[in-house]
């Protein structure tokens, strides 16, 4: 059961507005893709779900996002609970600068799992997932920045799969990588989404149109449109929608 | 015409500059070479295991060389981890409001105050105040206080190095702050840290102006017993047998020799410093 | 897959009892740490004060800032007035300074824009190594040698005079002043060189009138605190020349700089006496002339900081 619901969510950065009264429920499984010109606030909105926002000092959230029927932003939650449950990978792969293999241990260790053998377990399980074993399963003791770009993204997602996450958040993941390394990437999230409940933020409209089953249009901090991709992009409700996919806007 | 003259003109500049450039190393040289010279014909493994004889004109530098190493001792063991533990703070959980702009501005101040004033709060403090009399506590405590901003400016910098998207991996994979900077944050800046570390160990390694308020001695007939007696220090042995035996005015070769361990201990520290830095720039290249 | 019970699985009472109470007395215990080193700064500024407060209540802060005459051990008319101490330092700093601070700009020049990335590669170190050198070891090379070749050079019977004082004082500011100015120039942006290389300026014409400008800011502040450097050295000056408090500005008379007076007359000053209060009230104005230097410089600093940013 791990849709997202949110509700009424309104987030501030140094008493300035970035997201406005979103409300949508993302179903569980499947990919829901996050579309918007740059500065619409769907970044934010992604690192609202794993609570990455708390971070910053200067951040307010207002609003409820359920996950199990619970809030995530209840008084009673633990942040890092939240953040087990829902992986992320980020924008520029930011792999730990130590060697492959602990850099997929990290997470279950700190977590409670201290067995090597689980461990090591786990570390394959995790690489053949992200589709990784087989090019650096002779090599995991060696430094994760050795890999090519492509290689340290799928290592990111790899290492966030480590913790069996239900819901998975990618803030842009393909911005920084070549076209081979994307289609990889793309092609991995569309392997993931019988498992997982993959959300994804992407500034690439055709890479949301090829991977999501339903996408959400944001444009200045608001949700204007919410859908089943492919009628969002052939019949889009809203004239904004309109606008931006066929790119009469930014 | 005037392209030739303005070209003259940048070469003549140039040279005046290049001349600068060399008359530092110049005089780094020059210095290096009256010590070593002055030094010669005390130079020897002898030199460095002897205690002083004959009012501190003959003999070696034992006593004086474990002193200081004592005082490093008590830096090392109060400096290094206020030090690092502050800077920790400062920049991990301090936010960048007004309240960092003050700790920036109380860090760089306690760095300028000159070396004699912390002698003056030393003796004022610890010898005085807290009862510990001249002695190796109250000049190591002194010389803690001293190398502080230096520690905390180096670890802050260090940790202010490591980008920010290491630390929400961390954070997103459900890891807490402390895990976060206990796993993370820490490794990473540990060469960063450490030159700061070996740098300040080093500056109060030279230090003489605090040590001689609180607690030098111009000679003991043996190494400190506990650290609430008075000790010789290698800095401060220097001074007192260049300025009070006749030997060491005229420039005897055991004054030149002790000055020649000290700089091979300061400068064998800031050695290692700059390779620490070096290599380790070389494995973490963000 | 989904072994954990669903029920609570957010709640804070669940699994990571000992991740989070190292989180919170993490921050309380780093916290308390911060404000020991903190106090320091507190303590230094409390400690002199206190320690001052007999010497300017008995003396009299006008007579101990401005009068003439330093005679502390006298017993029939002693004489607290730290005019010839501040002559002293001002006369010793100014000295050096008026040396170093021409040779460290052309080294900086040299350094930041004109050597070679070889004898860069060389000469940086050569010039961390120079900072680190304690000041005690400077002192006896003043002392010993280049006292002698003062007295040569000026004819003079001896070379222990301020003159000496302000040569090595100079030599130990350089390295200083460099490093600090370099990081100045080094962060001028490429581009506006190569603006003003486009418009057909030589290499000189470049610096002189796009990036010195440009770095103007940070070159003032290192100038400042190299000179504070100067202000607050103790070892150097007490060896490099004899310390006679007089109230000259003659470079070839003997002086007594305020450091200097508090290193030789703590010895022989009776805690808690008139004489002993009167030294800390030194410290207190040399800790305020580095307090004020330091405020002036950061606040340069800030300045150029947030120019390219």
């Amino acid at each position: 059961m791990s849709s997202i619901e949110v509700k009424h969510l309104n987030v501030w950065f140094d008493g300035k507005q970035a997201l406005r009264e979103v409300n949508m429920t993302i179903p569980e499984k499947g990919i829901t893709a996050i579309i918007g010109p740059s500065g619409c606030g769907k970044s934010t909105f992604i690192r609202s779900i794993n609570r990455m926002n708390d971070i910053i000092p200067s951040c307010r959230v207002e609003g409820r996002i359920m996950v199990d029927g619970k809030d995530l932003y209840g008084p009673e939650v633990d942040v890092t609970q939240v953040r087990k449950r829902i992986g992320m990978v980020f924008q520029r792969p930011n792999p730990f600068p130590k060697s492959i293999y602990e850099n997929i241990a990290y997470a279950p260790r700190i977590h409670g799992t201290k067995d090597r053998k689980k461990l090591n377990e786990i570390v394959e399980r995790s690489l053949r997932r992200a589709a990784l074993w087989d090019e650096v399963k002779d090599r995991l003791d060696r430094s994760a920045y050795d890999l090519s770009g492509g290689q340290q993204q799928r290592l990111c997602i790899a290492r966030a799969l480590a913790i069996c996450p239900e819901i998975v958040l990618f803030d842009e993941p393909c911005s920084a990588l070549d076209p081979i390394a994307t289609a990889k990437i793309e092609d991995l999230l569309v392997e993931l989404k019988d498992e997982y409940t993959v959300v994804i933020v992407t500034h690439n409209m055709q890479q949301a149109a090829r991977v999501a089953d339903q996408t959400a249009f944001f444009y200045l901090g608001e949700l204007i449109e919410f859908g089943d991709t492919a009628q969002l992009f052939e019949r889009p409700e809203n004239e904004l929608t309109e606008n931006y996919i066929t790119g009469r806007m930014g | 015409m005037n392209a030739i003259s303005r070209n003259a003109k940048e070469k003549l500049y140039f040279n005046i500059f290049r001349a600068c450039g060399a008359l530092v190393v110049l005089t780094l040289v020059v210095i290096m070479a009256y010590m070593l010279m002055g030094s010669l014909p005390v130079l020897s493994l002898d030199f460095l295991t002897e205690p002083p004889r004959g009012a501190n004109t003959l003999g070696g530098i034992v006593t004086p060389l474990v002193g200081t190493i004592c005082l490093m001792g008590i830096v090392f063991a109060f400096a290094i981890p206020i030090g690092v533990l502050s800077a920790v703070y400062l920049s991990e959980y301090q936010g960048k409001g007004w309240g960092a702009r003050f700790w920036h501005i109380v860090v760089s101040n306690l760095a300028g105050v000159p070396s004699i004033v912390y002698g003056l709060l030393g003796l004022a403090l610890f010898v005085t105040f807290a009862g510990l009399g001249r002695s190796l506590i109250a000049s190591g405590l002194t010389l803690a206080i001293l190398s502080l901003p230096i520690v905390i400016s180096a670890a802050r910098e260090a940790i202010q190095a490591i980008p920010s998207s290491l630390r929400e991996a961390s954070m997103a994979l459900g890891a807490t702050k402390w895990q976060t900077i206990w796993h993370h944050v820490l490794p990473y800046a540990l060469p960063g840290i450490l030159t700061g570390i070996i740098l300040a160990l080093s500056r109060a390694a030279g230090e003489t102006a605090p040590i001689l308020l609180t607690g030098a001695a111009f000679y003991m007939s043996s190494m400190p017993d506990s650290i609430f007696s008075q000790f010789m220090a290698l800095p401060y042995h220097i001074y007192a047998v260049a300025t009070q035996t006749m030997a060491g005015m005229n420039g005897s070769p055991v004054v030149y020799g002790a000055a020649i361990a000290l700089l091979m201990l300061v400068i064998g520290m800031n050695l290692v410093a700059i390779i620490v830095r070096k290599r380790f720039r070389e494995k973490y290249r963000w | 897959m989904k072994y954990i019970d669903k029920i609570g699985w957010l709640n804070r009472t669940q699994g990571q009892s000992k991740g989070r109470f190292f989180d919170g007395a993490s921050h309380t215990v780093l916290f308390t740490i911060t404000l020991i080193s903190a106090s320091v700064l507190v303590a230094v500024a409390a400690f002199l004060i206190l320690g001052s407060l007999q010497a300017f209540n008995v003396i009299g802060p006008v007579e101990m800032l401005f009068g003439d005459t330093w005679r502390p051990t006298s017993f029939h008319n002693p004489a607290f007035g730290m005019l010839p101490l501040m002559a002293g330092t001002f006369l010793v700093s100014f000295l050096a300074s008026i040396i170093a601070i021409p040779i460290g700009l052309g080294c900086t020049i040299y350094l930041a824009e004109i050597a070679h990335p070889r004898i860069r590669a060389f000469l940086k170190p050569a010039i961390e190594l120079l900072a680190g050198i304690p000041s005690v070891v400077y002192g006896l090379f003043a002392m010993l040698i280049l006292q002698g070749w003062v007295a040569q050079l000026f004819g003079l019977q001896h070379g222990y005079v301020a003159l000496n004082g302000g040569l090595i004082l100079a030599v130990m500011m350089v390295p200083i002043m460099v490093s600090l100015a370099e990081d100045a120039i080094s962060a001028v942006p490429l581009e506006l060189r190569e603006a003003s290389y486009a418009l057909g300026a030589t290499r000189w014409e470049t610096m002189r009138s796009v990036v010195l400008p440009a770095a103007m800011s940070g070159i003032l502040a290192a100038i400042i605190l190299s000179i504070m450097r100067a202000v607050g050295e103790t070892m150097a000056v007490l060896m490099a020349f004899n310390q006679t408090p007089l109230p000259t500005l003659d470079p070839f008379s003997g002086v007594q700089t305020m450091t200097a007076t508090i290193a030789i007359e703590m010895g022989e000053a009776a805690v808690g006496g008139l004489h002993y209060s009167a030294l800390f009230a030194v410290g207190v104005m040399l800790f305020m002339i580095t307090l004020v230097m330091n405020t002036v410089a950061n606040r340069i600093m800030l300045r150029y900081s947030e120019a390219y940013r």
